[in-house]
């Protein structure tokens, strides 16, 4: 069987770049790609503690959290596009470095 | 024969080796790729990749709602996504922003970190062996409709509003 640290360190290799495409790119279409990448990273996480846990038969918890996962990015995703969408219409651009209509 | 000096690897192994190598090549692609349409083919290579280790992991269920959820849907609205601001997408400009160095930096600081603990603790090598997959995918109806019961619900309630609120924030308001 696979060891379940490869399991461990494929989902922090992913996670990783996650988080650099969320903290680096420049396009916010880019930075909901990363938030998606680590969403998954964490789901290989669930679902390989799941499986080396005690008794994946009777204790299903990790598949369950990694659905509920999966059905709260799916509605991340759809508001996150759609904000997206949004803000080019207003502004015409998706540039994150130039939305900064916030900042103090 | 000669001992060789480390175990011959079994053949879940060398799949599991494959699937991963799929999966961090779609992710580099995500993160370096200057066309934003390759970062959404590294997606779906990743969305794949990550699909195949749920079936390793012998949730199969999981793997096929992967399938469904993130290479059906997510992966269609991204690419629609990048269709409709695409005046960005054909510029010579640089993928990264004004912090990318710093970002550079924390990220591989996290990797390393991350390596390090999971490098560090005595992972179980093997876990408890299960039966068919239906017996799981059983497991998991109940658990929706008994103990989750109440979460189940306020999913759906979530997913109800994300979407309606997706279309009001898309609407053209002219």
């Amino acid at each position: 069987m696979v060891p379940l640290s490869w399991y461990l360190i494929v989902a922090a290799f992913v996670f990783c770049c996650g988080l650099y495409a969320v903290l680096g790119r420049r396009n916010a279409i880019a930075v909901l790609m990363g938030i998606e990448l680590m969403l998954n990273a964490a789901n290989i996480n669930l679902v390989a503690f799941w499986r080396y846990g005690v008794a994946p038969m009777q204790n299903l918890d990790g598949q369950i959290f990694a659905l509920f996962v999966i059905a709260v990015a799916a509605a991340e995703v759809a508001v996150g596009l759609a904000l997206v969408i949004s803000v080019y219409r207003n502004r015409r651009t998706v540039n994150l470095d130039d939305l900064n209509l916030l900042k103090g | 024969m000669p001992e060789l000096p480390f175990p011959l690897p079994s053949v879940q192994q060398v799949i599991f080796v494959l699937i991963a190598g799929l999966m961090i090549l779609g992710a580099l692609t995500v993160v370096l790729a200057r066309n934003l349409f390759h970062s959404a083919l590294g997606l779906v290579a990743a969305f794949f990749g990550a699909a195949g280790i749920y079936l390793v992991a012998e949730a199969e269920f999981i793997g096929v709602s992967q399938v469904l959820v993130y290479v059906g849907a997510i992966s269609t609205l991204i690419t629609f996504a990048i269709m409709l601001t695409r005046g960005m997408m054909f510029g010579a400009t640089s993928p990264r922003n004004r912090q990318s160095g710093t970002a550079a930096m924390i990220t591989l600081l996290a990797f390393v970190v991350l390596w390090a603990l999971v490098s560090t603790i005595p992972w179980p090598q093997a876990g408890e062996a299960i039966g068919d997959g239906e017996a799981i995918i059983a497991g998991l109806g109940r658990a929706f409709v008994n103990e989750y019961v109440v979460p189940f619900q306020l999913l759906a309630m979530l997913l109800l509003v994300a979407l309606a609120g997706a279309i009001v924030l898309a609407r053209d308001r002219k």
